[in-house]
């Protein structure tokens, strides 16, 4: 089976006045079924990595094979078509469209799909919403919905085309402990199913969710090591109720 | 299929913004409305003075003498006494492409009858007057050839002379006084109203020709004009040389020499007057079109606003897998259903107003279908041409930074 990432000699650099060597050489193997954090502080080049694992951006020189396609020269239409056949994105704002429900967001990157499909987009993405436990809000408007469940539409966006891997840019950023610990529950319940899942974060606490933490600082990768003491987010929340309209966070960003 | 879904995406971003896209609209409504209110306005006066002209006759074509030179003076048109009161008969023997000729002899006296007196003008006409002027009576009878041969005393009064004389009663039978000379009144013509020069045509009486001629006037063998009617509109060139050959040939004019008198046509007379109405209604139709690039401008303004304030949300779209080609056919189609949806509202007020124009104002107006689907074609047009920088500037967005955009 073909890895899921796969990176050699990963280079990055902005041609400003004095060129910022973002990245300077990253090597990374991610296997399918991964649950992988990538941590770092700021300036430590992981949202440039970030962004070209997410095939938005494309590296300087090094070679990077998603699914066993190489994407590293790929042009700017043939990168959207991986990002819509490969990729779902889990954004630190949510970046949900406006005035727009629940389900035309998750239906949204079927739109731009050019494969043929024999799925029907609304069922689709009302299924992705029910896998989310958001069946019953799929006709509230984004505006409508607290900061856990736009997070949660948007994971359901995500998992809409039947991606190889989620990448997550830190999700719980604009969430509160106890929501934050409820989406951790729902991407390791996701990770369970088998899906491959890479988020970047710069807690620990997070990352403790993981099961494989990578450590980035100047552009490189310093630590690579699975992780000892997992939280599983389903076991330690106590006041969990399975339903997550009850969150403590009902106050719409 | 795909681009069913992009009209689709389209039409649902433009009813989250209804008042924008309305305001946005408005610029091509009143671009579009006014390109048809304006040339439907200019059709209309066009057509009143087509109209206007066609009362002076059916294909008429008008022969007058021409000026004569007395003793180096030169007197004017219609001055020298060259049409006989033969040349009519002539012409309807030996023309073919005319269907009625009526010889005229003009002069404005006092009337007096029906107690009271009025300055009008008399015609000595011939019966086939009513037929080239498509003119009827409105009661009574016309003098007939009989009449003309035997310079028989009697008269068919216009409408206006009716009313200032008679009040308004039918005065068939009555007796009305030409200089000193009896005339008895046989028919009433209908009203014909003013001419396109302004002229009350219905301020007129109408005798036969020969008694106009003999009894009304000294210069028994003249006539003043010849009215000729053509077979149809389509020879009106053809029968307008025919009658100045013939006319020639009667007035034993050799070679080189000038004619003696003057051939005009009514289509002549319509050009002159219709080429200034034309010239008007381009006029009209300039600003009308200045106001319709001007909402063009609008959109692509609220377009260009439009891509700023979305940014993220193209950074979105991207993000999951639009194309730029995506993006950039969203906000053409965003351009063109606002433009097209414009023209269509444009067109709906423009018949609006046109009703209104025609029912309470009395103006005549006619909205010609080709000028509607142009104006739609234009503001088709317009939303591509205007809507295509926006698009492109939306389409080009680099994705990380549309992503991060507040």
């Amino acid at each position: 089976m073909d890895k899921v990432i796969q990176t050699f000699e990963l280079k990055k650099t902005y041609e400003l006045a004095q060129p910022v060597h973002a990245l300077r050489g990253v090597d990374l193997t991610i296997e399918p079924g991964e649950f992988v954090s990538i941590m770092g502080a700021s300036g430590s080049g992981k949202s440039t990595f970030m962004n070209i694992l997410g095939c938005l951006d494309r590296p300087t020189s090094g070679a990077y094979r998603l699914d066993g396609v190489a994407v590293g020269k790929l042009s700017r239409n043939e990168l959207a078509d991986i990002r819509n056949e490969k990729i779902g994105f889990v954004f630190q704002g949510f970046n949900l469209l406006p005035r727009t429900t629940a389900l035309e967001n998750v239906e949204l990157p079927l739109v731009y799909q050019r494969r043929k499909s024999s799925v029907k987009p609304k069922r689709k993405a009302a299924e992705c919403l029910d896998r989310v436990g958001l069946a019953d809000r799929s006709h509230h408007q984004t505006q409508q919905l607290s900061g856990g469940q736009q997070q949660r539409v948007a994971i359901a966006r995500a998992l809409v085309n039947d991606p190889s891997l989620i990448l997550a840019d830190e999700p719980t950023g604009n969430l509160d402990t106890g929501t934050s610990r409820d989406l951790m529950g729902l991407f390791q319940d996701l990770n369970d199913q088998g899906i491959t899942i890479v988020l970047v974060t710069h807690e620990l606490e997070i990352a403790r969710h993981t099961n494989r933490r990578v450590n980035m600082r100047d552009g490189l990768i310093i630590q690579d090591e699975p992780i000892e003491d997992k939280i599983d987010a389903r076991q330690d929340s106590l006041n969990r109720t399975g339903d997550p309209t009850q969150e403590g966070d009902l106050t719409p960003q | 299929m795909k681009i069913l879904k992009l009209v689709d995406v389209a039409r649902s971003s433009l009813l989250k913004n209804r008042l924008r896209s309305l305001l946005t609209m408005l610029g091509i409504v009143i671009g579009v409305g006014a390109v048809i209110v304006m040339r439907a306005i200019g059709d209309g006066a066009q057509k009143n003075i087509e109209d206007r002209i066609k009362t002076l006759g059916t294909n008429l074509i008008m022969v007058r003498s021409s000026s004569n030179t007395f003793g180096g003076v030169r007197r004017g048109a219609g001055s020298s006494r060259t049409l006989t009161l033969k040349d009519p008969g002539i012409l309807k023997e030996q023309c073919r492409l005319i269907a009625a000729v009526s010889g005229i002899v003009s002069t404005n006296d006092q009337v007096i009858g029906g107690g009271t007196n009025w300055f009008t003008q008399i015609q000595g006409v011939s019966p086939e007057f009513l037929t080239i002027k498509s003119w009827d009576l409105e009661e009574g009878t016309f003098f007939t050839e009989r009449d003309i041969r035997a310079r028989t005393k009697v008269a068919v009064l216009g409408s206006s002379v009716v009313e200032n004389m008679f009040s308004g009663q039918v005065p068939i039978g009555q007796s009305i006084r030409i200089r000193q000379t009896p005339f008895k009144v046989i028919g009433v013509l209908k009203a014909k109203g003013q001419s396109s020069f302004g002229q009350d045509q219905d301020d007129i009486i109408l005798v036969p020709l020969t008694t106009a001629a003999f009894r009304l006037r000294g210069d028994s063998q003249y006539v003043s004009q010849i009215y000729v009617s053509a077979l149809s509109a389509d020879v009106m060139e053809a029968a307008q040389e025919e009658v100045a050959q013939t006319l020639r040939l009667s007035h034993k004019l050799i070679d080189g020499q000038e004619d003696d008198f003057t051939v005009r046509t009514q289509t002549e007379i319509t050009e002159a007057f219709s080429a200034t109405t034309q010239q008007l209604t381009v006029l009209l139709m300039f600003i009308a079109a200045v106001s319709l690039v001007v909402g063009g401008v609008g959109i692509m303004n609220i377009m260009l606003v439009s891509v700023t304030e979305r940014t993220r949300e193209i950074g979105i779209r991207v993000a999951v897998g639009a194309r730029s080609i995506d993006v950039l056919t969203q906000f053409l189609i965003e351009a063109v259903v606002l433009s097209v949806m414009g023209g269509v509202l444009g067109i709906a007020s423009a018949y609006g107003i046109c009703y209104f124009l025609q029912e309470y104002r009395g103006m005549t107006t006619i909205i010609k279908p080709e000028i509607v689907a142009i104006s739609l074609g234009v503001s088709v047009v317009i939303g591509v041409v205007f809507g295509l920088f926006p698009a492109r500037k939306a389409s080009q967005l680099d994705p990380i930074d549309a992503l991060r955009h507040e």
